[in-house]
């Protein structure tokens, strides 16, 4: 490993803590995960480096969703024998849990969701549809995943609204001055992702939450890359919604967390309708619940949120600011190593103090998913594709991408397999220059 | 060796047969796999039912442009009729190496954008039949 890696972040990623000496064994917290020890179909071991389109999960947080499954199955808030207030327990000790992982001002500003897409899907239906009329605009920036594009081009398209949308420089970062320059517009909202998921870059969360603020407009922010793999504080970012999906942070899919202002959550009209959201219910005309439940309409995923839980624990207990330092180490270590074993390749993104553990590239010449299949043989696994961000890859002109992703178990000696496979591809493609692919 | 990867894939890959652009096709359609980001646009010169002349180009994975390349191979010269009857499963014949399920959209792509292409052949002539 690199010590360059490790070198305090300056300037745009104040947000990242200063280095302190990594402290993370990732060697031994890898017996936590039993999916490490399994073997692909020719007996290689598992190189899991697609943490970004999901985690693995550790024991703690399989027995968490087993317990609730096999000894108190049973609905929260409305059972009144024993194992229905355990369950109840269990799901509200799992919203305290994420509420301090995030330092949360209170767990009932913890709503939880499927994922992140969900929440953001809440916020552009309950608070946008609200509050954006016409001629209004959304402030986004071009990096940002299809969840946090889609969802806004719905509800501008209903109300008559605009979006705007920061461009990126062509090493990745945000150009903060066409950022203040469309503040000037007066937008009522600013909605951007915490750490992208194809170029690794954190944004300086803090100071464009700032900038909005001045400007008068209220600010979303996308962590699904972010939670999991950096310290997180809302309070301090001054962010006024917040959103993660659990499966990305090592707990199971369908688990996932708004967090916004009370203020702002108590205002909100409810997004799904149903049975727990309510107070009272006539046949026409109902009372609300109070928040988060308002917006937690039917039967949740019960398991997956208690799951979620045992996650934001683990994670604590490593400790977030040991997982940045390990994960910024790696995304430095891969790119330089994956430049001197595989020369031709082309990574994209910021440089390494920029960005947190994603490494996207190309072999050129050799499609993304060639390059995929053919890492698959040797029980690597990376993404290939858009990554859910077309209009990134359209800023860059790329059809599609590879990418590597790491998480608390990634191994410095996986990125050398990685290299190792890379230079198998570029060997079967027999280093001939193809068409531009 | 991956069986996928196999020399006469990759051949034709880095040298596609019939890739290029046809000056005056009777029918022609600009296929994607969006997810993928593979793109195939297949020209074809029809006349009496035959398909006289094909070409391709596009730009994507291996397995997509190297099966372009195989059913050019194999359409040309043949009647409307024949290709029409061409089935996935003789496409995979024609390829040879076995197609994970991930990647059954890649290696069927051009067959699939070769179908449009007739369909919109089939109805632009059917226009100027009915308009004589």
């Amino acid at each position: 490993m690199t010590d360059t890696a490790t070198t305090a972040a300056v300037g745009r990623t104040a947000d990242v803590p200063a280095s302190t000496p990594a402290r993370l064994d990732a060697r031994s917290l890898r017996a936590d995960f039993p999916i490490l020890a399994t073997t692909n179909r020719f007996g290689k071991p598992l190189v899991y480096l697609d943490s970004a389109a999901t985690s693995l999960k550790p024991q703690v947080v399989i027995d968490a969703v087993n317990a609730y499954n096999g000894e108190y199955s049973s609905n929260i808030h409305r059972g009144i024998y024993e194992i229905a207030e355990r369950a109840t327990g269990a799901y509200e000790s799992a919203r305290a849990s994420v509420a301090r992982l995030i330092n949360a001002p209170e767990a009932a500003e913890v709503v939880f969701v499927k994922n992140a897409t969900e929440a953001i899907n809440l916020v552009a239906n309950s608070w946008g549809r609200r509050n954006i009329g016409r001629g209004d605009s959304i402030v986004l920036t071009e990096m940002e995943h299809h969840a946090n594009l889609v969802p806004w081009q719905l509800l501008v398209q209903e109300k008559d609204g605009d979006l705007e949308f920061v461009p990126i420089t062509d090493d990745g970062l945000l150009r903060l001055e066409v950022y203040e320059a469309l503040l000037h517009l007066g937008p009522k909202l600013v909605a951007f992702t915490h750490v992208s998921n194809m170029l690794g870059t954190i944004n300086p969360v803090r100071r464009l939450t700032e900038m909005a603020h001045e400007a008068g407009a209220l600010v979303l922010i996308d962590g699904a890359q972010a939670v999991p793999h950096l310290p997180v504080d809302v309070q301090a970012i001054g962010a006024d919604f917040y959103v993660f999906s659990g499966h990305k942070m090592l707990a199971p899919t369908g688990s996932g967390a708004l967090w916004a202002r009370r203020e702002l959550l108590e205002a909100m009209p409810p997004f799904m309708a149903g049975g727990d959201m309510i107070r009272e219910v006539h046949l026409r005309r109902s009372e609300w619940n109070e928040i988060p439940w308002k917006f937690e309409a039917g039967t949740p995923d019960i398991s997956a949120q208690i799951g979620l839980g045992a996650a934001a624990e683990y994670l604590m207990t490593l400790g977030m600011d040991n997982i940045a330092v390990h994960e910024r180490e790696l995304a430095a270590y891969a790119m330089t190593t994956l430049r001197r074993e595989v020369p031709s390749i082309e990574i994209y993104g910021p440089a390494a103090e920029f960005r947190g553990g994603v490494v996207a590239f190309n072999l050129p010449g050799i499609h993304p998913h060639d390059v995929a299949q053919i890492l698959d043989r040797s029980g690597i696994c990376v993404r290939a594709g858009h990554h859910c961000t077309m209009p990134l890859h359209e800023r860059f002109d790329l059809a599609a991408t590879a990418r590597a992703s790491f998480n608390v178990y990634t191994l410095p000696e996986e990125i050398d397999a990685l290299a190792a496979g890379l230079r198998e591809v570029v060997r079967i493609f027999d280093g001939e220059p193809g068409r531009p692919g | 060796m991956d069986d996928l990867y196999r020399d006469y894939i990759l051949e034709h890959y880095r040298h596609p047969h019939n890739f290029g652009i046809l000056e005056a096709p009777t029918a022609s359609y600009e296929g994607s796999n969006p997810l993928c980001g593979d793109r195939i646009t297949m020209m074809l010169g029809i006349s009496d039912g035959v398909v006289r002349e094909v070409s391709f180009t596009g730009r994507g994975c291996a397995i997509s442009q190297a099966s372009a390349s195989l059913l050019t191979d194999e359409i040309k010269g043949k009647t409307v009729e024949e290709v029409e009857k061409l089935t996935p499963d003789d496409l995979l014949d024609l390829i040879g190496v076995e197609i994970s399920p991930a990647r059954l959209k890649c290696a069927l792509l051009s067959l699939d954008t070769v179908a449009h292409a007739l369909a919109e052949e089939a109805v632009a002539s059917q226009d100027a039949t009915s308009s004589t």
